[in-house]
């Protein structure tokens, strides 16, 4: 079965209002065949009423009512399609400034970030907020589409003087992978077909791109990460000795036989087995989700990790953190807060705001005692208990942790510990 | 290192699992909320799976609008009975009978709606904090902008425009008394993902997805089952045709499709060449473009 083995891509968008991110996701979509004649109907119609010459087919992203009636995206809209090689999933993320937090939701599972440039307006503040953001989250790959071409007469200056401006910015980033391709989602060149219209240009087009990446490397198989969600004890008496530990991996490979350490107990024991379901599994990584068995009977429960003796994490109650923040009452000193992380969570008192970064610059801004909504800056986070972690840079998944407002319940910030 | 990948039917399971355990953690009192369609039944199949060799920890609720195909009832009865997990069943006559709502008229009247009541009413009687759905992203387009944990307030309604933003796997279901929580599993899913795992999985369905003969009535395009909930309006006519579902809600709203296909290789097949929706032939998300954002601000599903 041809279907059943393909790789999955999620990939997130990013770009200014305007510059064409609904109609090339919506392109991606008609092009590779993923829309059905009803959906394809319905937008016909909806661009008819709306007096347009040309089927919008940014129409097929936009879903909430209030979106329709302004023409703009405003939350994360999640789309998916599928080509013989690979499956996508594709967050399409609002541009405008006060939406941020969307993107960075939107960037934080993703394998490979799509940045939209308008060809007629070239770098924005914009492209640099969100190629940051992209890095940042440590998405791994980038593929920076310059659009809108057909209205530059499809030329090669144009297209060049964006890439160096971007290539100048983007130095002072962290994205290993970015690619730039000149597209016109409108028209449909090279985003899944090759363009007539720009001979000049010979790489690939998007969509290839989108199918080749390499991305089975994107995870960290190295160090091992075993964050525990629950135990199992069944209290049946087919089971009566069953305790199993279940979670979802987030580092290295685990194997029965393999000895490891829990935390913060320190208690060394050996893996009985692992499985799902009752079937077993001889080798476990990430993002797999199993059932654990340990040779020994000890008391673990949620929120601790298993890891190996030789590999553990960082252990600590105080944690230097980026944070985005993400909420209207701005980020204080001093303020208690919850923070969910891997499985823990914890009461956390903001001690220390060291600077903000000014995001078209880059550079730190420091004395300063708040961070507004959209600000990323760097805190020092004191923990009620010890957390199990590691830095971002190694794991995005035990280095990550949000901010939850204590009275409201609301996340109000996404953290990636330094 | 570059062998060590899963396909990615094990890695939306494995999502999938890990967002079922979530709830079973940070709620005191979850449910499953169970159609009786392939995308509840699968949902089932995934906290089996999650809790194994433990039994499911938490209740099935199904909303019975009495109006629903009895092999569906069947095959729901069957499905509680062999896994040992509680059922909860919240009726939408009872609701009516004790006018907390008013039955729809004429020849297109619907008891879809009339479940959002139903529902609210369950869970409050429950004391439900988190109510996991089989809703996928794809389905719909207001759905696509759902999150795996759905916040809703005192009155069930979800803020579209006011969501908590959800990052990496962390999911936050802090939320204040009387509010609750709606969680939805396998959202990254797709109609064709679910299909391939019903079959790696060998997942049993109840019999309404495999092509079979029926009596039906064509009414604005859509294939109706003819059944005692349904008028015939003048000019109708009742045809047997041979048919399948792709979907499974109310009999009067449900449309099939002309198929003969039996197995789900065939099923497979079919939709890889289909060029509508599943949700195409719901009669429900017909009555207006943004039909069902309006019905799940409410409290649908």
């Amino acid at each position: 079965m041809e279907y059943q083995n393909m790789e999955l891509l999620r990939f997130t968008t990013a770009g200014s209002v305007d510059d064409g991110k609904s109609t090339l996701i919506g392109r991606l979509l008609y092009d590779s065949k993923s829309i059905f004649q009803d959906q394809l109907d319905a937008i016909e119609t909806s661009s008819k009423n709306k007096g347009f010459d040309y089927v919008d087919l940014s129409l097929l992203t936009d879903g909430l009512k209030s979106e329709r009636e302004q023409g703009i995206t405003i939350d994360v809209a999640y789309r998916y399609f599928a080509t013989p090689k690979r499956k996508f999933i594709v967050a399409d993320t609002p541009g405008h400034i006060q939406y941020t937090r969307n993107m960075v939701t939107g960037a934080s599972t993703a394998n490979l970030a799509i940045i939209l440039i308008d060809a007629r307006k070239g770098m924005l503040e914009q492209t640099q907020r969100h190629s940051f953001i992209a890095s940042l989250l440590r998405i791994p790959h980038a593929i920076v589409c310059i659009n809108k071409m057909d209205l530059v007469d499809y030329s090669e200056k144009v297209y060049d003087k964006i890439v160096a401006d971007f290539k100048a910015f983007s130095s002072k980033l962290d994205i290993t992978d970015i690619q730039f391709i000149p597209i016109s989602a409108l028209n449909g060149d090279n985003v899944v077909n090759k363009s007539k219209n720009m001979d000049w240009y010979k790489g690939s087009t998007m969509m290839y791109h989108l199918e080749t990446v390499h991305i089975s490397s994107d995870y960290n198989h190295i160090d091992c990460r075993f964050p525990i969600q629950s135990v199992i004890r069944p209290h049946t008496l087919d089971n009566q000795d069953f305790r199993g530990f279940t979670g979802r991996i987030d580092g290295g490979i685990f194997k029965p036989g393999d000895k490891v350490k829990t935390l913060p107990s320190g208690f060394v024991s050996t893996i009985k087995n692992i499985e799902l379901n009752g079937e077993q599994i001889t080798e476990a990584f990430a993002p797999m989700s199993i059932t654990m068995t340990l040779e020994d009977e000890f008391d673990i429960s949620r929120g601790d990790m298993i890891v190996r003796e030789n590999n553990v994490p960082e252990m600590g109650q105080e944690l230097d953190v980026l944070v985005t923040w993400m909420n209207i009452n701005p980020l204080q000193l001093r303020t208690k807060v919850i923070v969910k992380h891997t499985t823990n969570e914890c009461m956390a008192m903001i001690k220390s705001l060291k600077y903000k970064v000014d995001i078209n610059t880059l550079h730190r801004i420091e004395d300063i005692d708040k961070l507004q909504m959209n600000d990323i800056g760097r805190i020092t986070l004191r923990t009620s208990k010890p957390l199990f972690y590691d830095a971002y840079r190694r794991n995005r998944k035990t280095g990550s942790l949000i901010i939850i407002d204590e009275q409201t319940n609301e996340t109000i910030g996404a953290g990636m510990i330094i | 290192m570059s062998n060590y990948t899963i396909n990615h039917l094990k890695e939306l399971e494995s999502e999938a699992i890990f967002v079922i355990r979530e709830v079973a953690a940070q709620f005191e009192n979850p449910v499953l909320l169970f159609s009786g369609g392939k995308d509840s039944i699968l949902l089932t199949h995934l906290a089996k799976k999650a809790f194994y060799p433990a039994k499911i920890p938490f209740p099935l609720i199904h909303v019975d609008t009495g109006h629903n195909f009895p092999e569906t009832i069947a095959f729901r009865d069957a499905l509680v009975e062999k896994l040992g997990v509680k059922l909860i069943v919240g009726s939408v006559q009872e609701t009516i009978d004790k006018g907390r709502v008013k039955e729809e008229i004429g020849a297109d009247a619907s008891r879809n709606a009339l479940q959002i009541v139903s529902l609210l009413d369950t869970l409050e009687t429950h004391k439900i904090d988190a109510a996991m759905g089989g809703a996928r992203r794809d389905e719909e387009k207001a759905r696509a902008k759902e999150r795996f944990f759905s916040h809703r307030d005192e009155f069930g309604q979800w803020d579209p425009k006011n969501q908590r933003p959800e990052l990496w796997n962390l999911f936050n279901g802090r939320k204040n008394f009387g509010e609750h929580f709606r969680v939805f599993p396998i959202s990254n899913w797709t109609e064709m993902d679910v299909w391939e795992y019903i079959k790696l999985e060998n997942i049993e369905l109840p019999s309404l997805y495999f092509s079979h003969q029926r009596d039906c009535l064509v009414r604005d395009g859509v294939i109706l089952a003819k059944s005692e909930y349904i008028k015939l309006k003048p000019g109708e006519e009742v045809i047997n045709m041979t048919v399948r579902y792709r979907t499974c809600g109310d009999m009067p709203i449900t449309g099939a499709v002309i198929s003969n296909a039996d197995d789900l290789t065939k099923i497979i097949n079919e939709i890889k060449t289909t060029r509508t929706t599943e949700r195409g032939g719901r009669a429900d998300d017909k009555r207006a473009e943004t039909a069902m954002e309006d019905r799940k601000k409410q409290g649908y599903f």
